[in-house]
């Protein structure tokens, strides 16, 4: 969970899910949200900014967000579905 | 941080309505997230695992969750949860409760389930209101504060839930915040891996009924509220007595290893059943030599085993 | 050589523990309460020593329901036992183990009342409770016996009913039949039946934990065994959650009456002494029942023809057993230690079809087979 640099994080929202809390846009350090005031709903609009510091993901009330890392062929044991026992 | 939310997503039950139940903002969701991660990082299967609400919002998170899920009534999940580790202690139980379910109407089962030292992992989130029914204030409203039974301010004081699990007997207590998710994840997980009776508070702030009646702009302001006043337990002792007023610690307050209730129950039966054997072999060796051994006096209460074995042997 | 059965001198009390264990019972949690307390005692003692058994003396009454409700859906035969003011106490969890199922015995001791009222003498007051105790429309079985032996044969009874109809069992006892001491017998192992709850024969993804079916009894897995059920006590679905939807609400309830209401010659227990050719019959229950076989045997000599019908099932109440009395006799008579519990159900079933009379007494005292014989011969 340590941060990382800029530019290697993609930030997501669920839009279904986002029940537009504020809660992301207001405690990010890097500014990466901004509540859309018609949708009131949160969006991305700095993703080139998050360090990936984790708060939002792990703060969302709603599991509405989700990072991943921008390079996509990263070794599948860093799925965590595969250790999850059933 | 790639995993968090697919994880989660691996342990909610999809074929309930999501987004959940509660208002936006609700820390009891971010529990709910807390709870999740540290169930897989603690390698635990979805079987084994036993979640046990009380009614409240906060009870109704178990309904979202693939465990065994049980939603019991107001005040009572810790008698559930007595009776279900009693009787599988292979079973891990988690129990959520809001703070009107385990401080008001359930506050005798709290103290006596951390005297036992049941084998239980207690989470109260506590909200300092009554959320589901409308915002009345609950026992640990803040004296001063408003709520709907409240309207003039709450004269009576509140409890501090760390204080009363301490006094009870808990083996394990520890504070923490819907603002701190790490530290959440990090006190469940201790909490999981700790025999006998665990009990967690969680803030969890509740714009709906508690911030908008005690000026709070929006459910932001609260979370920036925990933000501010709370400070590390071990930070907290060093802090001189009169710099301590509106600071909430967090973190663990206490840890140790006594054993369970389950735990000392089973010790009893097993010596029991010794005692039993030995007498079993002791009657045996009696009837080869008739003549001498005489049978122990059966004890009191156990009549009925008793008078079976007589009849037999006379029979 | 003929075995014979274990012959045992006890109090109905204990005769409920010597059940229980031949029922399967391997879970009690309780809080004691004259004049139950020697069930508790006895469990005390006697669980930790048998195999894999569970006792657990529990901070009040309603803790206690919660401990039992648990086990069973951890898979246990439970058990707890109480009276009059603990009762009152459990009523809301009487309901949550009727609305998830989940089979239990409770066993009433019954004192007088209301409120501490007489903690030591017997009555028969808490009848009504028994069947409406708990808030919200519910079928209940309610079970009651009168002499030591039924003591331990109705506790092997309510045992089997609550395992095959996934339903809390009331036993009723009052405080003479409970505190009596006499022999019994130990039935042997083929003499009696025992029932556990059925467990599911699909996998976990095929199962529906409160599907209906033609017995309207869903099996029911315990906890850790692979199904994950949730279970709540607000009304819901056949998959176990939460539903608003008035045709599957509508479904779940009248299912939970169904189980039971289309069982009713299984769950419908009477005793019928001399009632062939009865012009007077008594209904009785508990000790009453025990003071009216001395009357209706005293009327008979005195040339009253005489009966007695034994109501052993309280709930369902045996109504078919009643109105074909009713038909045949003169005049009913109910007697029981409260204000006339019992023969609202009589006066209810019997409909204006034969005179109906009862013997109230409320004195802590027992109704003695004088005081039924006086009113046999009057009528
Ligand atoms: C016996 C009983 N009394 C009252 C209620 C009504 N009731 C439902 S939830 C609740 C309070 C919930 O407050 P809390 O436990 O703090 O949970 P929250 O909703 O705040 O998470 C009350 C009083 C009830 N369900 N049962
Ligand atoms: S924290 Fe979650 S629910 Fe709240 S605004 Fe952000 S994405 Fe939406
Ligand atoms: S991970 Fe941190 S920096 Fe990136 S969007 Fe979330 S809160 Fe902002
Ligand atoms: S009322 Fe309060 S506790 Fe309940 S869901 Fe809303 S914010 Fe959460
Ligand atoms: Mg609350």
């Amino acid at each position: 969970m340590a941060a990382t640099k800029k530019g290697l994080t993609t930030v997501a929202i669920y839009p279904d899910w986002c029940k537009g809390c504020g809660l992301c846009a207001a405690f990010c350090p890097k500014k990466v949200f901004e509540m859309d005031p018609v949708a009131g709903k949160a969006r991305v609009v700095n993703e080139e900014e998050c360090v990936n510091c984790g708060f939002c993901e792990l703060h969302c009330p709603d599991f509405a967000i989700v990072l991943s890392p921008k390079n996509t062929d990263t070794d599948s044991s860093n799925n965590p579905t595969a250790k999850a026992k059933p | 941080m790639s995993e968090v939310t697919q994880l989660i997503h691996h342990y909610l039950r999809h074929n309930k309505k999501f987004p959940h139940m509660l208002c936006a903002g609700c820390g009891h969701g971010i529990l709910l997230g807390s709870l999740i991660r540290s169930v897989h990082n603690a390698g635990l299967s979805k079987d084994e695992v036993v979640v046990i609400s009380g009614i409240g919002c906060s009870g109704r998170l178990a309904v979202y969750v693939d465990f065994n899920t049980i939603h019991t009534t107001h005040g009572r999940a810790l008698t559930f949860a007595t009776g279900i580790k009693m009787a599988n202690p292979e079973l891990v139980v988690i129990v959520l409760m809001g703070d009107g379910d385990a401080l008001s109407i359930g506050g005798n089962h709290l103290i006596h389930a951390a005297r036992r030292n049941i084998g239980v992992n207690a989470i109260i989130l506590n909200n300092e209101i009554y959320g589901m029914t409308g915002g009345q204030c609950s026992s640990t409203t803040p004296q001063d504060c408003f709520s709907m039974t409240t309207p003039f301010g709450q004269l009576e004081k509140s409890f501090d839930i760390v204080d009363m699990a301490l006094a009870s007997g808990a083996n394990f207590v520890a504070r923490t915040t819907a603002f701190h998710a790490q530290l959440t994840d990090e006190v469940i997980g201790q909490a999981l891996a700790n025999p006998g009776f665990n009990l967690i508070e969680f803030f969890s702030p509740c714009h709906t009924q508690y911030g908008r009646k005690n000026k709070y702009k929006n459910a932001i302001a609260m979370y920036q509220d925990l933000k501010s006043k709370t400070m590390d337990v071990d930070k907290y002792k060093a802090l001189e007595e009169s710099k301590r007023e509106g600071v909430m610690p967090i973190g663990v307050f206490l840890k140790r290893d006594d054993p369970a209730l389950e735990t000392r129950y089973a010790g009893v039966r097993a010596k029991l059943q010794e005692a039993k054997q030995k007498k079993a072999e002791a009657a045996k060796a009696a009837q080869a030599k008739p003549a001498k051994a005489k049978e122990p006096k059966p004890d009191k209460g156990a009549k009925g085993k008793e008078t079976k074995q007589d009849k037999g042997d006379k029979a | 050589m003929k075995k014979k059965r274990t012959q045992l001198f006890a109090l109905g009390n204990e005769a409920v523990v010597e059940g229980a264990l031949l029922a399967g019972c391997t879970f009690f949690a309780g809080y004691p309460i004259t004049p139950s307390s020697e069930i508790m005692e006895v469990m005390a003692q006697r669980l930790p020593m048998e195999e894999d058994s569970v006792f657990i003396q529990m901070e009040d009454e309603i803790a206690s329901m919660g401990a039992i409700i648990g086990a069973s859906l951890a898979g246990r035969k439970v058990m707890t036992a109480t009276s009059g003011p603990g009762f009152s106490l459990m009523q809301e969890l009487i309901g949550y183990g009727c609305m998830v199922e989940a089979p239990m015995v409770i066993v009433n001791v019954m004192r007088g009342g209301p409120s501490t009222g007489l903690p030591t003498s017997p009555a028969q007051g808490d009848v009504q409770m028994a069947r409406w105790g708990t808030h919200g429309d519910h079928p209940i079985i309610v079970l009651s016996a009168s002499t030591v032996q039924q003591c331990l044969d109705m506790t092997i009874t309510a045992f089997n009913f609550a395992e095959k109809y996934r339903t809390p069992v009331i036993l009723l006892l009052d405080e003479v039949t409970a505190h009596t001491r006499e022999r019994f017998e130990l039935p042997f192992a083929e003499e009696y039946e025992v029932f556990s709850r059925i467990t599911p024969s699909v996998p976990p993804e095929w199962f529906h934990p409160f599907q209906d079916s033609l017995r309207g009894v869903p099996p029911m897995p315990p906890l850790g065994a692979g199904y994950r059920v949730h279970v709540t006590g607000l009304t819901h679905d056949e998959m176990g959650f939460p539903t608003q939807r008035p045709e599957e609400i509508e479904e779940a309830i009248s299912r939970l009456f169904r189980k039971i209401d289309q069982f009713y010659p299984d769950i419908m227990m009477v005793e019928e002494y001399k009632t062939e050719d009865a012009e007077v019959a008594v209904i009785a229950y508990g000790s009453v029942a025990r003071s009216a076989h001395h009357a209706v045997d005293r009327a008979r000599e005195e040339g009253v023809k005489a009966g007695l019908l034994e109501l052993k099932t309280l709930f369902p109440f045996p109504r078919p057993q009643v109105v074909k009395l009713a038909r045949r006799c003169k005049c009913l008579l109910v007697p029981e230690m409260n204000m006339g519990q019992m023969s609202r159900e009589v006066k209810r079933v019997n409909n204006g079809i034969t005179r109906v009379r009862t013997i109230n007494r409320v004195d802590g005292r027992i109704i003695t087979p004088t005081q039924i014989l006086k009113n046999l011969t009057q009528i």
